[in-house]
């Protein structure tokens, strides 16, 4: 059994499978709903894969993702760092953060389509400001509530406050800042999602739309099906980055 | 090895805002300082003063030259904190070597003192663990190393035993002790542990309330303290002069203070002076029929604070007049008044004895 281990968890997805592609080929369900079986499906993704419409499509989310996130939490990082480390930054920044922060993304939309038009920018944007404003307020909150001692008996060790910070506080905040960062990166992915059925013409997004007024289930499917497999795999990544940065935190 | 470079500490008008007052001190070079007091008496308080990592008034200079104004991470102090403060994120040889490398020190110097140390403090196996995977003992010998690594002017120990179970405590004392002659780094130990500072100090300060009451050898503080509150606090109470001493057999001698004879034990010979604390002295209404020695019939002469939590009695036995100190409520249910005869208890292991 220990062999199959690392495969135990698509058992329950093959019986799903499975039960998807007998009850659609039987017809067993009820009333007037359209599921394709799996195996359309499949062929719908082959079809869709070896055409590169989804390929391009996926490739515009994704970039748009990458550097909206990278930059949001890039940016997000450090204004933490500021936060964490300066209470006059701290005083400045945190009414302003905390009002702006239980904002929904999306709800930035209208505003910023009025302002920046819809172009590239729209969803970058877009994805900059949801991963902005929850990384900045989580690296805060983990350089704050680093243990004060251990920044003292560095101090007494001889490090310079540059020193503690890098070599102390930031190493000690890491596991906080990366909870922040693998929740966003999945929040990224629902948020472009949504702006592109709403506003822009390309990526996934605006697939399920084209696919929703052809009423293509099997391309809506297939849209699902990769949304999933991307937002798993953004969380897997930064589950294993934190994994290797922060051993010493059992992070499992 | 290279231990701590020989530094004579001086403390002068040190203040702080919340606790310390004028306190004035000079620990020489090499000595270890046993700093004793109770809890809440400032004395964490002063060893941030001496590491620079709080505000004060006053000055401390190192070998007669101020360091007032540097900052904590340039005056060189090996400091244990009380919780020791390791870091979490470094395993046990990247924790001790942590004072050396962001100090820039070449590697193969920090590879060879780290080696040492380990070695020093008998934690070589422990080298590549998490702090979270040490047991008290050996966490505390990491931040010893930890803080001797830098050559420090000064080792500062903030109750480094607290914590640890009685055996290891005992173990890690004198080993502590050895190690600190080895290295002639001057040290200053804090505890509010009486046996631990009168085994291990070449000088003992008694702190109370921010105030430095006493300073001398453990000999000097012991066996005469300056006022009552030192004198509790080291529990030496009810000192009486023995005017002679007989051996009775099995490692007990009986001592005649004014005329009273008390057994005492004892390993030396000579016996001046017994003291008792007066937490250890037990009152009686009826003769005790449990115990058969120093057990005596004494009138009550005064009760002191009759109305907080311990209640003090001055008792007279014999020519003797002894403190006696009991829980309220303990001596609620004697129901013994001024004037009254009782029968007084001295517990025989409780009895220091001093040559």
């Amino acid at each position: 059994m220990e062999r199959f281990k690392h495969i135990r968890g698509v058992i329950p997805l093959a019986v799903l499978v499975v039960l998807w592609e007998v009850v659609t080929r039987f017809n067993l369900i009820p009333g007037r709903f359209f599921l394709p079986p799996f195996t359309f499906v499949l062929q719908e993704f082959f079809h869709m894969t070896i055409s590169g419409l989804l390929l391009n499509h996926l490739l515009r989310s994704l970039i748009r993702v990458l550097v909206g996130f990278l930059a949001g939490s890039a940016l997000g990082i450090i204004v933490g760092i500021m936060m964490g480390c300066s209470k006059m930054m701290d005083e400045l920044l945190n009414p302003i953060i905390s009002f702006l922060y239980p904002i929904p993304a999306i709800g930035w939309l209208p505003l910023l389509m009025l302002w920046i038009g819809i172009g590239e920018a729209l969803p970058i944007t877009i994805i900059f400001i949801c991963s902005f404003f929850p990384v900045a307020y989580t690296t805060a909150t983990g350089i704050k509530s680093v243990d004060k001692k251990l920044i003292k008996a560095a101090e007494t060790l001889g490090a310079s406050p540059r020193t503690v910070l890098t070599t102390v506080i930031l190493p000690l905040a890491l596991p906080t800042i990366f909870t922040g960062l693998r929740l966003e990166a999945g929040m990224a992915w629902r948020v472009i999602i949504a702006a592109e059925m709403i506003a822009i013409p390309t990526g996934i997004g605006a697939l399920f739309m084209q696919a929703e007024s052809l009423i293509r289930i099997d391309i809506i499917i297939v849209c699902l099906v990769v949304l999933a497999i991307m937002s798993l795999s953004f969380e897997k990544v930064f589950r294993y980055l934190e994994s290797k940065l922060c051993r010493w935190a059992g992070a499992s | 090895m290279g231990g701590g470079i020989l530094t004579k500490v001086e403390l002068r008008n040190i203040s702080n805002k919340y606790i310390l007052r004028d306190v004035n001190l000079t620990i020489d070079d090499g000595q270890l300082l046993v700093l004793l007091g109770p809890t809440g008496s400032g004395k964490t308080t002063l060893l941030n003063v001496i590491a620079g990592i709080i505000d004060y008034e006053g000055n401390v200079l190192f070998d007669g030259k101020s360091v007032d104004d540097k900052p904590a991470s340039k005056r060189g102090v090996g400091y244990v904190f009380q919780d020791l403060a390791l870091f979490p994120h470094l395993d046990v040889a990247s924790n001790i070597a942590y004072g050396m490398k962001v100090q820039k020190k070449p590697l193969s110097e920090i590879e060879k003192r780290v080696d040492e140390l380990l070695k020093l403090m008998k934690i070589e196996h422990l080298k590549n663990r998490y702090p979270r995977d040490l047991s008290g003992g050996e966490r505390q010998r990491v931040a010893l190393a930890r803080a001797l690594a830098i050559s420090p002017h000064i080792l500062l120990l903030d109750e480094p035993l607290n914590n640890l179970d009685p055996l290891t405590r005992r173990y890690l004392r004198a080993e502590i002790r050895q190690m600190q002659k080895q290295l002639k780094v001057t040290t200053i130990f804090v505890t509010h542990d009486v046996d631990e500072a009168e085994e291990i100090g070449d000088k003992v300060a008694v702190l109370i309330n921010g105030r430095l009451r006493q300073v001398g050898t453990p000999g000097e503080v012991f066996s005469s303290p300056v006022d009552d509150e030192v004198a509790d606090l080291i529990g030496l109470q009810n000192v009486l002069i023995c005017s002679s001493s007989r051996y009775i057999g099995g490692g007990l001698y009986e001592v005649d203070c004014k005329g009273t004879s008390i057994v005492v034990a004892c390993e030396g010979s000579t016996i001046s002076r017994i003291a008792i604390p007066a937490k250890e002295i037990y009152l009686y209404v009826d003769k005790p029929v449990s115990s058969k020695v120093n057990v005596y019939k004494g009138r009550i002469l005064e009760v002191l604070s009759p109305s907080s939590s311990v209640v003090k009695i001055r008792v007279k036995v014999g020519e003797n007049i002894l403190l006696v100190e009991l829980p309220k409520d303990l001596f609620d249910s004697l129901g013994l008044a001024v004037g009254e005869e009782a029968f007084v208890e001295l517990k025989l292991k409780s009895i220091r004895v001093y040559p």
